[in-house]
């Protein structure tokens, strides 16, 4: 294949890349925008191993294939609630791989560079090799910078998915958690960084590149250590956009514009995912990033009243009278795994003739989209779930609201209580309908550690339990 | 502690004041119950199920008072009664205080702790020992079908063949628990149904019951401590009694609730309202037991005017319904027991710092505690004024729009100059090779942000997943460098390779799979 055969080649593969991020705009479209993606990855990873210069075809291959097939087992493995701790661990491989492949270039780079200090023969170089030895000195200094931003961008990428990985999966504790000297700790070594940036682009050599490795890994690594569970939605897109833009940053290091049409791609997307979650927070993305929630300015209002708790029999019983129903999921029904019990609740309800419909705050689990997914999963149709915006005004006309495990976008103080910590944030106002039931395993509080007054109302009543037991319990008394 | 209920000796009380399922819950507190024989018999609960849940049964009423702890009852104890109540036993029934004195020094002096059901204060936190609420709830429900029983035309408007049939017109007087409780049994028999009540703030709780709120223009707000109507001034009756004669003509049925806490019913429907109503027409007067809102009301009776209107004065409409009654009350008396019993270990620990408590007792070792200071929780928070927005002209609305847009331009215009100045700048000092690929990059940036603005909200994990994938492109990097002749370049490109391999192919697999998932309905 020749060279322009394969640039031909990465220009179909980038408006494949676009046009499957396009599909996305609606359910149908987006099962056909996902070939589009595969397509255009297939195109340009066949193309580059066709290229003239390409060598040690065999171990590509060697890796192709076992990196395949490691890619099918976990993706066929993995449970749907997996899902967040599934795509932080991707990210960090693509993190690792542009720290890798930066390294690389620097290696090459020196190599090229002995080369031509000793006046040897620069022909038989090929490929990358040849393409640095043609570069002239202000080239070789700005490739410098962009090997610098890829590994820096990539170390970090690379530890702070796998803390959000821990996080997510639970291994590690989701509480914010910072080294004495906090944000002052990653400024300095943000700063070292830099440093050892200046010395390298003054010819200090390779030792430098590794140490920048190692620092922005302690940065990504305590940076996301310091952000609590509640805002890891954010900090998933965020690291998704970090991956994007290190591939960039190696397209710009190579000269390759797939990479960069890419990595720009899903930097950007990731950003923008990033912002939407923080305004649905309420929260802005410097006070995410800098962990921790914003500090209360008061003291948070008193509650008044007790929760109620109610059983089963209870439930059933209003149900059986009420004619529309809305079902609030959260994190709860995640990590109980209810998922499948609440879609066969929703099945039998809709057999009985009354509407039932899903709620989705856009911030509800622990990553965007979150629920959509295992509701789907479990079946249940896309057009009875709504989002926040469409469902808010119906919450009067509605005679019972369940709240399935979640709790902080069901806080009326949100919008009653300015000191409450998650003050401003939009919620849903599940309170206005007639009856609520709240799906608790305990009296505790949410991710952002906010009283809860919903629980308190007297059309509120608790129905304490493991989601998944408590809807089984349920599902025996409804027909 | 032994938790017993006698038989209720009145003969138009059917209700009693512990069903099986509150026999059941009291038991998990740690109590022990005790029934007499026959209690439930009036609200169809035999003695079997009492057993079957748990209480004992003894043979008479003598035996229970000298058993029991604390007694549970309907109504207040007799006389009679009063001599079978041990020293310090504890009685908890309805009691109305302030018209028993008698009765309760009698009890006072035999030391026993009195609980008035009536005088559960109106906190949110007290609404499930509430059983006055519970009982007008009962009331305003039968108080439509006893009017319906006694009217005789449909409630709900029919055509057919055999002619048109208008629905009834309900008139409920005093919004309430029991007005509600009417608006919406009337509401669901298909009447049209108006509603009045003297305190603005429940108009909404009207109309979100499907009743239309009669208002009344009229600058005074008649409400009073704890969500009760407080009494009106002259000018204000005159308007409201007018309201009433206007109506008067028109509706077929009126229910009147209006009660103030302490003093006789107001005369709200006087004797020329009921000569101008229509023959058959029925009135119920749910307040009756005070003297009644009705002029012609007579307690306990049903009677009929010369010109055919029925007035109902029946004062024990929870008693004809005394199954339910007795389920919602005896719910009430489990409520206040479990707040009583703190530890769930079935000893009574009467702390007399609770609101709810403090306000319940009329009488307690030896003294009488009647009445209660007012409860350190306020009722009903004051309503805030709220700030209408105020309504745009179509004027205003073309203006506010245009510079809307005006502004929108202005920034656009302000992004993309600053965006050239800063292409500009660094294309003065980067090389030509570079400019090309970061012209590239900042296209990509732009083509991203644009298609990313319409994904769908639900399809932002996929996107997640999509994007990741997409993002193993790195791969080519590392192909790239393969070919090196320094075998770390090779290994580390190598492990790049699968990696990213990993990458792509889990993340489009998971895609896949998440999208496959989404399925009309």
């Amino acid at each position: 294949m020749s060279l322009g055969l394969v640039s031909a080649t990465y220009v179909v593969a980038a408006v494949l890349f676009i046009l499957s991020l396009g599909g996305l705009s609606n359910q149908e479209s987006a099962k056909r925008a996902i070939w589009y993606g595969i397509a255009g990855m297939a195109l340009a990873v066949l193309a580059t191993i066709m290229a003239p210069d390409i060598k040690n075809t065999a171990l590509v291959i060697i890796a192709l294939l076992l990196g395949g097939a490691i890619g099918v087992y976990v993706a066929g493995k993995v449970q749907m609630t997996e899902m967040p701790q599934l795509v932080a661990a991707l990210h960090s491989f693509v993190g690792l791989a542009a720290v890798f492949i930066g390294l690389n270039a620097e290696i090459e780079l020196s190599m090229v560079q002995n080369l031509i200090a000793n006046n040897a023969d620069l022909k038989q170089l090929t490929g990358f090799a040849k393409k640095l030895a043609e570069k002239t000195s202000v080239e070789i200094a700005i490739l410098k910078v962009e090997v610098f931003l890829g590994i820096f961008i990539g170390a970090v990428t690379f530890t702070g998915s796998v803390v959000a990985f821990g996080k997510l999966a639970g291994n590690i504790d989701g509480k914010p958690f910072k080294l004495s000297g906090g944000h002052m700790v990653n400024a300095g070594a943000a700063l070292f960084c830099i440093l050892l940036g200046v010395l390298y682009f003054q010819g200090a050599g390779i030792w430098t590149m590794i140490l920048v490795t190692l620092i922005a890994g302690f940065i990504g690594w305590h940076l996301i250590m310091g952000i609590g569970g509640a805002d890891m939605p954010v900090v998933v897109s965020m690291l998704n956009s970090y991956s994007g833009w290190a591939a960039a940053a190696i397209g710009f290091t190579l000269g390759n514009d797939l990479l960069i049409v890419t990595g720009a791609l899903v930097g950007s997307s990731g950003a923008i995912l990033s912002y939407i979650m923080c305004k649905a927070m309420n929260r802005h993305f410097v006070s995410v990033i800098l962990g921790g929630f914003g500090e209360t300015t008061g003291k948070a209002a008193e509650i008044d009243g007790e929760m109620v708790a109610i059983d089963a029999d209870g439930v059933a019983a209003t149900l059986e009278e009420a004619d529309s129903v809305v079902i609030v999921p959260g994190y709860g029904m995640a990590v109980a795994q209810a998922q499948s019990s609440v879609a066969e609740l929703t099945r039998r309800l809709r057999a009985q003739g009354k509407e039932v419909r899903f709620a989705i705050h856009p911030v509800a689990g622990r990553l965007p989209g979150h629920m959509n997914v295992l509701l789907a999963e479990a079946k249940v149709p896309y057009d009875i779930v709504l989002e926040m915006d469409e469902i808010n005004d119906d919450f009067p006309q509605t005679d019972v609201v369940f709240v399935i495990g979640s709790n902080d976008i069901v806080n009326p103080s949100a919008q009653d209580d300015p000191n409450s910590p998650i003050a401003g944030m939009p919620v849903l106002e599940v309170w206005k309908s007639k009856q609520v039931y709240v799906m608790k395993r305990g009296s505790g509080t949410g991710y952002s550690g906010a009283e809860n007054p919903l629980f308190y109302k007297e059309n509120t009543r608790m129905y304490y339990g493991d989601a998944k037991a408590s809807l089984d319990a349920l599902l025996q008394l409804i027909s | 502690m032994i938790i017993g209920t006698p038989k209720e000796i009145a003969d138009l009380e059917n209700r009693v004041a512990m069903t099986p399922a509150s026999v059941k819950q009291l038991i998990k507190l740690g109590h022990e119950c005790l029934i007499e024989k026959g209690a439930g018999e009036r609200s169809q609960f035999s003695d079997k199920e009492y057993e079957d849940a748990g209480a004992k049964i003894t043979q008479t009423a003598v035996d229970l008072y000298a058993q029991a702890d604390v007694i549970a009852k309907v109504l207040p104890v007799t006389i009679d009664e009063v001599k079978l109540v041990k020293e310090e036993q504890s009685i908890i029934s309805f009691f109305y205080p302030a018209q028993n004195e008698e009765l309760l020094s009698a009890l006072n002096e035999k030391k026993a702790t009195v609980m008035a059901m009536d005088m559960v204060p109106r906190i949110s936190r007290a609404q499930k020992m509430d059983a006055l609420s519970s009982m007008a709830n009962i009331a305003g429900y039968r108080a439509v079908i006893e009017a319906s029983n006694n009217f005789g035309r449909f409630f709900t408007g029919q055509i057919t063949a055999a002619g048109k049939v208008p629905p009834a017109k309900v008139l409920v007087i005093g919004a309430g628990v029991a007005g509600l409780a009417a608006i919406g049994a009337a509401q669901s028999l298909g009447a049209v149904v108006r509603a009045f009540d003297v305190r603005p703030e429940v108009a909404e709780q009207i109309e979100s019951m499907g009743a239309e709120f009669l208002f009344l223009d009229f600058e005074e707000d008649g409400s009073g401590d704890g969500g009760y109507a407080a009494p009106s001034s002259p000018e204000f009756r005159e308007k409201q009694l007018a309201l009433f004669r206007d109506q008067a003509a028109d509706v077929d049925i009126v229910v009147t609730t209006a009660l103030i806490p302490g003093r006789d019913a107001p005369k709200l429907w006087l004797e020329d309202m009921v000569h101008s109503m229509k023959a058959g027409s029925v009135i119920v007067d749910l307040a009756a037991e005070r003297g009644g809102n009705c002029d012609l009301t007579q307690k306990n009776e049903k009677i009929v005017t010369e010109n055919g209107v029925t007035i109902i004065g029946y004062t024990d409409f929870p008693s004809k319904m005394a199954s339910q009654a007795s389920t919602l009350y005896a719910t009430n008396i489990r409520h206040l027991v479990d707040d009583l019993t703190p530890d769930n270990d079935g000893l009574i620990d009467h702390n007399m710092d609770d609101d709810i408590i403090r306000g319940v007792t009329a009488s307690r070792e030896g003294a009488i505690t009647f009445p209660p200071p007012a409860p350190k929780v306020q009722a009903i928070a004051k309503p805030q004024a709220k700030e209408k927005p105020k309504e745009l002209t179509a004027e205003e609305k073309k203006a506010a729009e245009l510079a809307a847009f005006k502004e929108d331009t202005k920034k656009q215009f302000a992004i993309l100059g600053a965006g050239a100045l800063l292409l500009w700048l660094v294309g003065s000092f980067a090389p030509a090779s570079f400019m090309q690929h970061f012209i590239v990059f900042v296209l990509s940036c732009f083509v991203g942000y644009h298609i990313i603005w319409n994904v769908a909200h639900s399809l932002h994990t996929p996107l997640m997943a999509v994007t990741n994938a997409i993002s193993g492109i790195v791969i080519i990097g590392a192909l790239l460098q393969v070919g090196s002749s320094s075998w770390v370049v090779i290994f580390l490109a190598f492990i790049s390779i699968l990696i990213a391999t990993i990458n792509i192919v889990g993340g489009f697999l998971v895609t896949r799979r998440m999208l496959a998932m989404f399925q009309k309905s």
